[in-house]
């Protein structure tokens, strides 16, 4: 029996090993089949260079584009890569420049020497044999001064800026600008009246923006309106901020405000506050000064984060007349909800021809408005161009960045 | 003078700063960043300025023993450990006591403050989608869509009916076409007041942000 086995065992060993010596005679030999391919891909087609214009240029950079090889992707579909050569010359020696994958249409020659006329050559390789080589140039990198695709830009901005000094001038020459009411402007200086008739101080939040930021300096020619109004009518103002040259500038602001109504002596340099930069750490502390000096009228005027619903609902629960002004879109709900006017995007930036009405600054009003009528106008116009032809010269022009 | 100086730096860096939009060339690129930087630093040495801010507002509180002014004893000393600690010991050190006072004290307490935000956005949304008029019906009934189309819960409700009317697809027509409508519509107005804005202060139009008109 044992010996049965046995036999039957060999037998079976055997039989394995002769099988797996035919496997292995039957098996392809890689190398040699590597060696066998003696065709090259297809070449690569349309290839073109130019210039490359980036926001710092230095005349150094060369864009190549190509169309892929017949290879790349289909027909044979053996593209490994495309391999780029550089030459200085149509008779001169061909440079290795770099190497971009299967699949890849362009490649960023960032080592140019401006002014050189360059040649570009590419070729498919599909890890044996290169394509015929594509030749283009020649082509020189150029220090350019004027970003081309910007046009469009620009001349909706001259246009934006002809339109505001037109207003600018019709307005200083006594023309009537109509405004329409902002009622979250309006509420403003009834909110501080309240304030003083419940001898309480007024409290204003510039945001936590740094001074850099539009919606900052926005805040700041409101709290010029702000303090003037305060000073008139003697009420306290507490400006915490968190930043401190936003500080800074709101001491300035406040105290010009009082010199201008005449009342210098009414500006207490302790009311404007440097809190601090961290942003809850701000939001405590302006919530600590809700709930200890209890204002009467709260106005967040400014660039606003995750905070503003903080200061805000605190505000509503200690009973407060609020009034928030913001263009950070993601926040407006918060105030809508928890204040009793806000001012949406472009009325904050409106609030201080508004407040004034100053003739000059109504002017820029206006000018908006009208460009935004132009917008309007543009955007409808290049919606139905866009679904007649995509790919006409009207939205190409407004598509450049 | 003293109007003048700033008016005529504001509109020399307003008008450079376009102009580096428009030009490529890099003299210009690399000016406009170096001043960006300048920019930086004086913000960033500015902090001196809010200490010393600090420092007095407190102090006057303490002096004339103004109500609350117990947080303002709280505050300077604070202030003074973490000066104190930070000065000879290094502040982001992995195992400094400036560091480890940053992470254990300062850290948790802004965590809980932001962690309030959630019960803040309960009662605020409490007061926002209560049924007064026909607006506040429709708010209601918009945020009861999304947010129930943003869990699972809202999906396994209505998995069962017609795909257009299932939660989760009408919280997607609500976002991209109402939603947007409405968010590019302030975007839009905000850039173009934005603009505006900056015309006038580049060209001295606009200066009560400097105190006064005049």
């Amino acid at each position: 029996m044992t010996m049965k086995l046995l036999r039957s065992l060999t037998f079976l060993a055997v039989v394995s090993l002769a099988v797996c010596a035919c496997a292995q005679d039957a098996r392809p030999d890689s190398s040699a089949a590597m060696s066998l391919d003696t065709v090259p891909p297809a070449p690569i087609t349309c290839l073109e260079a130019r210039d490359y214009v980036d926001n710092s240029d230095a005349g150094d950079k060369i864009h190549i584009t190509w169309s892929l090889s017949a290879d790349d992707g289909g027909g044979m579909s053996d593209v490994a890569s495309y391999q780029l050569w550089r030459s200085e010359g149509a008779e001169a020696g061909w440079d290795s420049l770099g190497v971009a994958a299967a699949g890849q249409t362009s490649y960023l020659d960032e080592t140019a020497e401006p002014g050189v006329d360059y040649y570009y050559g590419v070729a498919a390789f599909d890890g044996v044999n290169y394509s015929e080589q594509t030749s283009f140039g020649p082509v020189a990198g150029r220090t350019n001064f004027f970003q081309k695709t910007r046009v469009s830009v620009l001349v909706l901005m001259l246009v934006f800026f002809g339109m505001v000094l037109v207003f600018t001038k019709l307005a200083e020459r006594g023309a009537d600008l109509f405004v329409r009411r902002i009622p979250g402007l309006n509420a403003i200086e009834e909110a501080v009246g309240r304030a003083t008739e419940m001898g309480r101080p007024v409290l204003y939040v510039p945001g936590i923006g740094e001074i850099d930021n539009i919606m900052t300096i926005a805040s700041l020619t409101i709290l010029s309106h702000v303090a003037k109004i305060t000073a008139r009518y003697e009420t306290p103002l507490i400006v915490p901020t968190a930043r401190a040259v936003v500080m800074s500038a709101a001491e300035e602001v406040v105290k010009e405000a009082y010199a201008a109504v005449g009342k210098p002596d009414g500006y207490n340099p302790d009311n404007i506050r440097y809190l601090s930069d961290a942003q809850f750490a701000f939001a405590g502390a302006v919530n600590g000064i809700m709930l200890r000096e209890k204002p009467a009228a709260n106005l967040y005027m400014g660039a606003f984060w995750a905070e503003s619903l903080l200061l805000a609902e605190t505000g509503f629960e200690a009973g407060a007349i609020q009034v928030a002004g913001t263009a950070m879109v993601s926040q407006l709900p918060f105030f809508v909800t928890a204040c009793d006017f806000t001012l949406m995007g472009e009325e904050l930036y409106a609030a201080s021809a508004y407040l004034s009405r100053e003739p000059k600054l109504l002017g820029g009003l206006k000018g908006s408005d009208w460009m935004k009528v132009l917008s309007i106008t543009i955007m409808a116009t290049g919606v139905i161009i866009y679904l007649l032809n995509p790919d006409n010269a009207f939205v190409a022009w407004f598509s450049s960045q | 003078m003293r109007r003048e100086i700033p008016l005529a730096i504001t509109f020399l860096i307003g008008i450079f700063m376009l102009v580096d939009f428009f030009v490529p060339h890099h003299v210009v690129s690399s000016s406009a960043e170096e001043m960006k930087q300048w920019g930086t630093i004086i913000i960033a040495a500015s902090i001196l300025l809010g200490v010393g801010n600090l420092i007095r507002v407190h102090f006057h509180k303490i002096r004339r023993r103004r109500e609350g002014w117990g947080y303002s004893i709280t505050t300077l000393a604070i202030m003074a450990i973490m000066f104190a600690f930070g000065g000879p010991w290094g502040t982001i050190e992995e195992g400094s006591a400036f560091n480890w006072m940053f992470l254990n004290m300062q850290v948790p307490l802004q965590s809980t403050m932001f962690s309030l935000l959630a019960f803040f956005i309960a009662s605020a949304a409490y007061r926002a989608f209560r049924l007064r008029s026909a607006e506040a019906s429709l708010l209601l009934i918009a945020a009861i869509i999304v947010m129930l189309g943003r869990v699972p819960l809202g999906q396994l409700m209505t998995r069962s009916w017609p795909e257009a009317v299932q939660l989760p697809n009408m919280t997607e027509v609500i976002m991209a076409y109402p939603n947007m409508a409405a968010f590019r519509g302030i975007l839009m107005g905000a850039a173009l007041g934005v603009m505006a804005m900056g015309l006038r202060i580049i060209l001295g139009i606009e200066r009560s942000y400097l105190g006064g008109e005049k």
